[in-house]
């Protein structure tokens, strides 16, 4: 940390242990409160405030696309970093969700208040039971195996030309305002945020992280991994599935381009910029990439690249992500001091 | 059998496999409630190995275990740790990013734990952290020092291996299996550890202990087994074994067995 000669140093001091614990003795002062409160304060009003600052309409949909981006960075992380199972079924969430909540509403003509909750919980209970056989598997073959199922129903749709095959199913009902869409996902997004960021910390939470630290360790214990690893799954498809459901009724379409790849990369991308593990980093990182990829738009088949350069970018120069590299310099005083 | 005098593990004919290496071949004892069995013998000659395959972390390739005359063969793992058949592992498996008292709520959770422990393995309080706390204590964690909060993979080897025990006390076990529970202690850490042995056993816990440090073990075991190249050579008092002509030579030249023998 020397400059100018060695005559200076940067200093660095950490904060007082009270606020860092995160305990119950930040209550003893207004000013550790507040410390601990205001990062937290700062994201739920940002995301509240947003679509009301955004003006155009065209950007108030990408904030709609952020948040689905943003729930399913949330169940790449939760999955990855607390479970220990790498998975690349953001497109089989996103795509049985949205065929489920399209075909409820096209066919049986059930109501928006109706298909959503059901899409989310029956596709996740279907997403679930897909992967069940190949829970014990880990690391990248269990990455390898998520990624083709989406392959694999994409493929089986367009042979057999059911739900409609290669057109989709169009005419699929829309939010009553998109006020109401938007205002939907961000809370949406803020309840998984702060409910999984809970769950992580409960005894059962403690479990999952068992699993991924230690799986022999849970069996001598006398768990089923197999059972934990279900839940967890049905937990992360639930979000992903919610937030096919939504896509469909924002774009009133459901079709074979939803189980594209897109929806499994871009979610694993933001975790890396925004920092993995920390759950609040991945939907971050959705907030930078979703609206990177809207501006690079203008460059055509251009955009790829840019896109490519700001990742490696990323991981060559800040590999540990946006959040975990913030939250260390908000726990840390620096100061130049004379040698 | 008789009902009252039913061992509490009975191991019949343990065949284990591996391509064509028998790693454990035609071996059969007997545990009863209380004891303390040593498993003892050279470097790869099965120990490891029995352990896994009574557990079930391993299947076996023939033979039959029976947990108070109740045939547990081919059950998956944590079927068997349900029933209060517990083990140890030889390398630490704690988990290491959670701190210590943290690494007993996971097994606190078990339904094992939460049947046997009051309140659903959380106690009087219904707080798996408090009653991790306790068992931590127990086992020897100095309850007002930090300790117990570090994180895992900060805590010295000696811990880690009292964790390895605390997380089968957690379960309340019936028979813990430990595998090399003084393996890389210095000898004053081991000499800690005994006594925790003992009030283990008083605490009318079975245990089997597959050891190297054969002196410490000859303190707290009745009963010795000595497996070599996957066979059971004798069994017997510590003494009887010691004496015995087929050890002498698989241990040959062993330093240790000369020292052994010298003081038993």
């Amino acid at each position: 940390m020397n400059k100018t000669g060695g005559e200076r140093r940067k200093e660095r001091l950490d904060r007082g242990i009270k606020v860092r614990s995160d305990g119950i003795y930040a209550l003893l002062s207004w000013r550790e409160l507040g410390y601990l409160v205001l990062p937290r304060f700062v994201l739920i009003a940002g995301l509240l405030l947003l679509p009301i600052v955004v003006q155009s309409l065209y950007w108030q949909r990408v904030i709609s696309n952020v948040c689905l981006y943003a729930l399913l960075a949330l169940s790449f992380d939760f999955l990855a970093h607390y479970v220990g199972l790498v998975s690349l079924g953001g497109a089989l969430f996103i795509g049985t969700g949205a065929y489920i909540a399209a075909l409820l509403n096209k066919q049986l003509g059930l109501s928006i208040i109706l298909t959503i909750p059901i899409a989310s919980v029956s596709g996740a209970a279907i997403c679930t039971l897909l992967l069940l056989p190949c829970l014990p598997l880990r690391g990248v073959y269990f990455a390898i195996v998520s990624l083709m199922y989406p392959l694999a129903i994409k493929g089986i749709i367009e042979a057999l030309n059911i739900f409609g095959g290669t057109d989709g199913i169009m005419g699929v009902d829309s939010f009553p305002n998109p006020w109401v869409e938007r205002y939907f996902v961000i809370t949406i997004v803020l309840l998984s945020l702060f409910g999984l960021r809970r769950l992580v910390n409960l005894d059962i939470g403690l479990v999952f992280r068992g699993v991924k630290d230690n799986d022999q360790a849970v069996r001598a214990s006398g768990m089923s991994i197999t059972y934990y690893k279900a839940v967890a799954v049905f937990i992360a498809s639930t979000m992903g599935c919610l937030a096919g459901a939504c896509l469909t009724h924002i774009y009133m379409f459901s079709g074979i381009s939803l189980f594209g790849l897109d929806f499994s990369i871009l979610p694993i991308a933001a975790t890396v910029i925004g920092g993995g593990g920390t759950l609040a980093g991945p939907v971050i990182g959705c907030f930078i990439l979703v609206p990177i990829s809207e501006l690079l738009r203008e460059f055509g088949t251009l955009r790829t690249a840019f896109y490519a350069i700001i990742l490696m970018a990323f991981i060559v120069f800040k590999s540990e992500g946006l959040m975990v590299y913030g939250q260390r310099k908000y726990h840390q005083f620096e100061r130049w001091v004379k040698i | 059998m008789k009902a009252d005098n039913q061992p509490m593990l009975h191991v019949e004919e343990a065949t284990k496999a591996f391509g064509g290496i028998l790693a454990l071949n035609r071996v059969s004892f007997d545990v009863h409630p209380g004891e303390i069995l040593g498993i003892i013998g050279p470097n790869g000659s099965g120990k490891t190995t029995l352990v896994n395959c009574i557990t079930g972390f391993v299947t076996m390739t023939s033979g039959k275990v029976f947990f108070k005359g109740k045939n547990i063969t081919g059950k998956p793992a944590h079927k068997i740790a349900d029933l209060g058949v517990t083990r140890t592992f030889q390398i630490m498996r704690p988990y290491f990013s959670l701190p210590a008292y943290k690494n007993l709520v996971i097994p606190l959770f078990s339904p094992r734990a939460k049947r046997t422990g009051g309140w659903r393995g959380g106690g009087k309080l219904g707080d798996r952290n408090t009653v991790g706390i306790d068992i931590l204590e127990e086992i020897g964690f100095e309850r007002d020092s930090f300790v117990p909060y570090k994180l895992a993979s900060s805590l010295p080897t000696g811990y880690l291996k009292r964790l390895e025990l605390a997380r089968c006390l957690a379960l309340k076990p019936e028979i813990i299996l430990c595998d090399e529970v003084f393996s890389g202690l210095s000898m004053s850490e081991i000499a800690s550890m005994v006594p925790l042995i003992e009030r283990l056993q008083m605490d009318g816990i079975t245990l089997i202990m597959i050891e190297h440090r054969l002196r410490e073990l000859f303190r707290v075991a009745g009963r010795v087994m000595v497996l070599n190249f996957g066979e059971k050579l004798v069994e017997g008092t510590p003494e009887e074994v010691m004496a015995n002509a087929k050890v002498k030579e698989a241990y040959f030249g062993s330093e240790e067995v000369e020292e052994v023998m010298t003081y038993a």
